[in-house]
């Protein structure tokens, strides 16, 4: 046993390790241990390395974080022009496509922010994967005894949920307001592209949608909640000066985002907006 | 002095690392409660010696808090649920009489069970063994006062150097990390003048040894929340930030 | 018999250290790796030894009990370390740090080996700050310095309560370095159950898996044990559970003389016996006697609470009888006057085991913040144990047994009677005399194995090169392999109906009430009728369930507690034998009018060496003169 966790060599996963492990048993001999610290790491290229860690991918987990961090806020605050009415709304969707016109085509540079965002979430999304599956790893038997956690929050202990419902509610939001192909499922109205602020109407009007949105959202807040602080972490942005901010700031990010988005199913259900 | 009844004890027992285990009801009549938690469990083995019965297999040592032997998940909790003290120095006096004290081994694939309550840390020594050291051959050492270090660096070096490699931040992560061990380690070494000189090389390889046994760090704060010596996340942040240095300075020097 | 050659070299004292480098034999750098040295046990002697062998380019082979040789129990030390920097400009120098550890052990150690100690403590200070030991500091930069008992200057390194931990673990990582290389190979959860000797050399040990229960030998050119010491005898000390005198005593069943064994180490500051499950003591250090001022209640049975007893009530025992010292006397001294408080019933606590360390005049003086930031973590430690809130009310505190000076008899090279066995560290008897200074061990353990051994140890060595050792195919190997799976398996089928852990607790009562603080003739010859018949039952009644081949902690018990017999009659005998009272051994036959410990230099300045005869009741004394040419015999005064 102290001889398998002496095996040095190659980046071994935890997996091998696990596999080893629980196959050995103290019948066979122990080996003293010696010479762990003489590796035969692989090359890889310098990102793939840095990435083949548990930190790299965390350092992966909070830059795609905070790029979709700043997606979120924008497109709440972009979406506020929903109260300035349809005019508004409408030309601010016709803005984004227009972004850097006539130094680009129309809709280019919106493409290249998608791409981007797409990227950042598709390296969220396999980071986050390739984490949790370490981790099961990490600890193949579980407590057998009920655990009493100290301090992880609720928060931290359903990321893993809480990201999983918000990738959902995100494909259906994509399906319902860019593309429409649900947008006027069980009503009579039509999906028209351009009019954003009629297809939202349309859209949340539907009190169980309205509803999914609401929830959704809080979810999304609370996933935000302990991201948002995490990623100092992660990042390695640790200054006593500013550590009473972080947990601060996340909360202060969190609920903005929430406020603001979930203000909108509920304007619309109380007919503020029509 | 006063004392506790009827103690209901749930403990695992295993017979190997091949066996797959199962708790066992035990109760301990009366105890006092100036008691240790491990001198409970010596008074529960003297109770099996006596009914011929196979005594429980826990590790133990100093028993004053030091030496990072003992372990234990009590009720859910790595050292059970007094803060900042380890399983030898939790008192009886923090439990009733009558409690059902649930008692497990530290659970990580990277530390298998032995017997019992028993566990392998060596994947910790495998961390200490790949960098967790600073170069100073025996005998080539300057004067110890020849380079001065700021009282608030030696305070925060010796913040961090108080790990006792018990395990506790590894049993008690929910994904089974060792981030805080392996941070307080490399914070300790990388805060000193002294430690410079290897600062990037260990660094580096003191996570990757650590990625090759543990899971990965989600943030939650159990592991210092567990820990003994009650060191900070802070440190992580630090072996995190020291790590991404060391990808981009060693692959520099590396290539030279 | 060349027994008593304790090879010290010739020269003026302070010369000889540096005359026996000039003169030693070497080993070429390419010839170091043709040789392998074992070293049993890895706290600081051990570790340090390990990492500086393996760095010279010698195979080392490092054994411990352990699960990492993190733990051992040199992490338990608090105070600090000395060393004769003389950062803070006091006074001091090495003649003085030689001159403090000889008058502090009695006149009883030997002056070479003292003095080379002192020597080379300025350069572990220098080599544990470059392995990046966070050792306390000033707002400077430079280190700090604390003082200690039995000395008038501050020469004491300390790293908060933790010196201890802080100095293992940078010996630990210096080993786990070369572990890490391959320049050590690292048998953890391996016990030293024998050693073995071939033609008159050590040839090699036993060792026991403790997870598989499988015995087994191994070969070297070398053998150091830095096994540490016999407190654990007492059952209750300050020792950790693990601690046992196996491996010396195994080494001495085979010819290594045992010196001095009745010299054991009662430290005054230890957290008193709370109940009978207690398992063992709790040490506050020492250095908290540098703020904290000792007393009893005047009266007897005086039931107040500390705090409604008036001042002109209280004894502050330590500052009236020692005024120069203090509440800062070696720790034999205030021990013993601790003793005779609670015997005369002016103890405290529910037990009245116990005197006061009262810290509200330093608070007072000092503010609660200095004295946080100073003992902090020892404050927050007796809370947790004893329940009580130190800054509010006294800490209770009361003797225990600590630290054994006695251990393997060795030479100047740290050899012991058998060519080719090393002991260092705690488990030797060389450097303490009657009594250990505080903060001296940290000092020893390291210096041995740092700074000592490497440079003696070639010295044999260099006659080895080109000749074969034996192999563990060895006759004399398989032998030892048999005996010693005879004894464990005995144990397993004694069959009887106590447990190991009976036996030892009630060895320790008889060593400790007979053996302990203070020792008399008739006390001396009960325990020696007491420990036969306790150890007859002890093999007869032996009860060690479970198996011999997966982790069994109760048959490691037995072996250990089996051992710890045949010590105790060898300890009871040399308390005996010596009619004399030299710091901590103290026969209340020989004492001063004022009650301080009568040496007698004509008959007893000599160091008792015990040879092993077979039967534990009769072993056979030996005596090495001790000459002092430096130090001038004197009676130990600290008034």
């Amino acid at each position: 046993m102290a001889g398998v966790l002496s095996q040095r060599g190659s980046r071994t996963s935890v997996k091998a390790i696990l596999m080893a492990t629980t196959s050995s048993t103290l019948d066979s001999k122990r080996e003293p241990v010696t010479a762990t610290a003489i590796g035969t790491r692989r090359k890889r290229p310098f990102l793939l390395d840095l990435y083949s860690t548990a930190v790299g991918k965390k350092y992966v987990m909070a830059i795609s974080g905070i790029a979709m961090m700043g997606f979120v806020l924008f497109h709440m605050i972009g979406n506020l022009k929903m109260y300035m009415g349809e005019t508004a709304l409408n030309h601010y969707a016709e803005f984004l496509k227009e972004l850097l016109y006539p130094l680009a085509p129309k809709g280019v540079v919106l493409w290249i922010l998608r791409g981007g965002l797409i990227t950042m979430l598709l390296l969220h999304l396999h980071a986050a994967w390739s984490l949790t599956r370490l981790n099961r790893f990490a600890r193949a038997v579980k407590y057998q005894g009920p655990r009493d956690y100290q301090v992880a929050k609720f928060a931290s202990r359903t990321m893993r949920w809480t990201g999983i419902i918000v990738l959902s509610y995100l494909i259906w939001h994509i399906l319902d307001l860019t593309l429409g192909v649900v947008n006027t499922t069980g009503t009579n109205g039509e999906f028209v592209k351009g009019e954003v602020y009629q297809n939202v109407l349309n859209s949340l009007n539907r009190p169980v949608v309205a509803a999914f949105y609401v929830i959704a959202n809080v979810l999304l807040g609370i996933h935000l909640f302990h991201g948002a602080w995490s990623i100092f972490q992660s990042l390695g942005w640790n200054n006593p000066r500013f550590n009473t901010w972080r947990r601060g700031f996340a909360t202060a990010f969190a609920t903005i985002v929430v406020v603001g988005n979930v203000s909108f199913p509920i304007a619309v259900i109380a007919g503020i907006v029509k | 002095m006063s004392h506790l009844k009827n103690l209901k004890l749930k403990v695992w027992r295993q017979k190997g690392p091949a066996d797959s285990g199962r708790f066992e009801n035990y109760t301990i009549d009366e105890i006092s409660d100036e008691a240790s938690f491990l001198e409970m469990l010596d008074v529960l083995n003297e109770q099996l010696i006596s009914d011929n019965k196979e005594a429980v297999v826990f590790d133990h040592d100093c028993r004053e808090g030091i030496c990072g032997t003992c372990s234990l998940m009590i009720n859910g909790v790595a050292h059970g649920p007094q803060k900042a003290t380890t399983t030898c120095q939790l008192h009886m006096r923090t439990f009733k009489s009558g409690d059902t004290i649930v008692v497990e081994p530290w659970r990580a694939t990277a530390f298998p069970i032995i017997k019992d309550l028993m566990v392998d840390r060596g994947a910790f020594d495998r961390i200490i063994e790949s960098g967790g050291f600073i170069t100073a051959v025996t005998g080539g050492a300057p004067d110890a006062n020849l380079i001065p270090i700021p009282k608030p660096v030696a305070d925060a070096a010796m913040d961090s150097a108080a790990c006792i490699g018990c395990g506790a931040c590894v049993a008690a992560c929910p994904n089974g990390a060792a981030n805080l061990f392996t941070a307080a380690k490399i914070s300790h070494l990388n805060y000193l003048p002294q430690g410079q000189a290897e600062r990037h090389k260990r660094t580096e390889a003191m996570v990757e040894t650590m990625d090759e046994h543990f899971g990965s760090c989600t943030n939650h704060g159990e592991c210092s929340a567990a820990c003994p010596k009650e060191i900070s996340v802070d440190v992580i942040a630090l072996m995190n930030k020291d790590y991404r240095a060391s990808k981009f300075k060693n692959r520099k020097e590396l290539s030279r | 018999m060349n027994t008593f050659n304790a090879k010290i070299p010739a020269g003026a004292l302070h010369e000889k250290w540096d005359n026996y480098k000039a003169d030693a034999k070497l080993v070429n750098p390419n010839n170091k790796r043709k040789f392998k040295i074992i070293v049993v046990g890895t706290g600081l002697a051990g570790a340090s030894a390990a990492a500086t062998l393996a760095e010279l380019g010698y195979q080392v082979d490092a054994f411990t009990f352990h699960d990492s040789p993190r733990r051992a129990h040199s992490i338990a030390a608090q105070g600090g370390i000395n060393a004769a920097k003389n950062y803070q400009g006091d006074g001091d120098s090495i003649n003085r740090l030689f001159q403090d550890t000889i008058k502090g052990g009695d006149f009883r150690s030997r002056e070479a080996n003292v003095h080379r100690l002192a020597q080379v403590s300025v350069d572990i200070i220098d080599q544990m700050v470059a392995q990046g030991v966070p050792f306390a500091r000033e707002y400077g930069g430079l280190l700090d310095n604390r003082s200690f008992g039995g000395a008038q200057v501050s020469r004491t390194f300390y790293a908060r309560g933790q010196t201890g931990q802080q100095l293992l673990i940078g010996a630990y990582q210096q080993m786990a370095r070369q572990v890490g290389l391959g320049g050590v190979r690292l048998f953890n959860r391996t016990e030293l159950i024998d050693t073995v000797t071939i033609d008159g050399r050590c040839a090699g040990i036993v060792v026991r898996d403790l997870l598989t229960g499988e015995i087994q030998s191994h070969a070297a050119h070398a053998v150091v044990l830095a096994t540490g010491g016999y407190g654990n005898v007492f059952f209750l000390s300050t020792n950790a559970m693990n601690c046992n005198v196996t491996a010396a005593w195994r080494a001495h069943r085979r010819g290594a003389l045992f010196a001095n064994p009745c010299y054991t180490q009662i430290h005054p500051t230890c957290i008193p016996q709370a109940d009978e499950t207690q398992s063992k003591l709790t040490l506050m250090s020492e250095s908290l006697r540098n703020d904290g001022r000792v007393w009893v209640p005047k009266r007897a049975d005086d039931n107040r609470p500390a705090d409604q007893i008036p001042e002109g009530e209280r004894d502050y025992y330590l500052e009236r009888l020692y005024p120069s010292y203090g509440n800062l006397a070696p720790r034999d001294i205030s021990s013993r006057a601790a003793k005779r408080l609670v015997d005369k019933g002016q103890g405290i606590g529910p037990l009245k085991n116990g005197v006061n360390l009262d810290f509200s005049a330093a608070i007072e003086r000092l503010g609660r913040d200095v004295v946080e930031e100073r003992y902090g973590n020892l404050f927050q430690m007796y809370e947790r144990i004893a329940g009580e809130d130190p800054y509010k009310t006294p800490m209770r505190i009361y003797p225990a047994t600590h630290y054994t000076m006695g251990g393997l008899w060795v030479d100047y090279e740290l050899m012991t009677n058998i060519p080719g066995l090393y002991a260092t560290g705690e488990a030797n008897f060389s450097d303490h005399g009657a009594n250990r200074l505080g903060a001296s061990a940290l000092m020893q353990g390291l210096a041995d194995g740092y700074f000592v051994l490497p440079y003696t140890i070639s010295n044999q060595l260099a006659s080895l090169l080109g000749k074969t050792i034996p192999g563990t195919d060895h006759p004399a190997f398989k032998q030892a392999e048999t005996e010693a799976s005879a004894r464990y398996n005995g144990y397993l089928n004694v069959k009887g109906k106590r447990s190991p852990d009976w036996f030892h607790r009630e060895l320790g009562k008889i060593i400790w009430n007979e053996c302990g603080m203070e020792r008399t003739r008739e006390g001396l010859q009960s325990a020696l009728s007491d420990l036969p018949a306790l150890y007859e039952e002890f093999k007869t009644d032996l009860r060690v369930t479970g198996t011999g081949d997966s982790t069994n902690q109760t048959l490691e018990k037995a072996g250990r507690v089996d051992d710890f017999f045949q010590l105790g009659m060898a300890m009871c005998q040399d308390a005996l034998t010596r009619e004399e009272s030299c710091g901590a051994h103290f026969r209340s036959e020989y004492q001063t009018e004022e009650g301080e410990a009568l040496r007698n230099d004509d008959k007893f300045c000599h160091v008792a060496a015990w040879e092993w005869t077979n039967d534990p009741m009769k072993p056979t004394r030996h005596a090495e003169e001790l000459v002092f040419e430096t130090a001038h015999l004197a009676t130990r005064s600290y008034k």
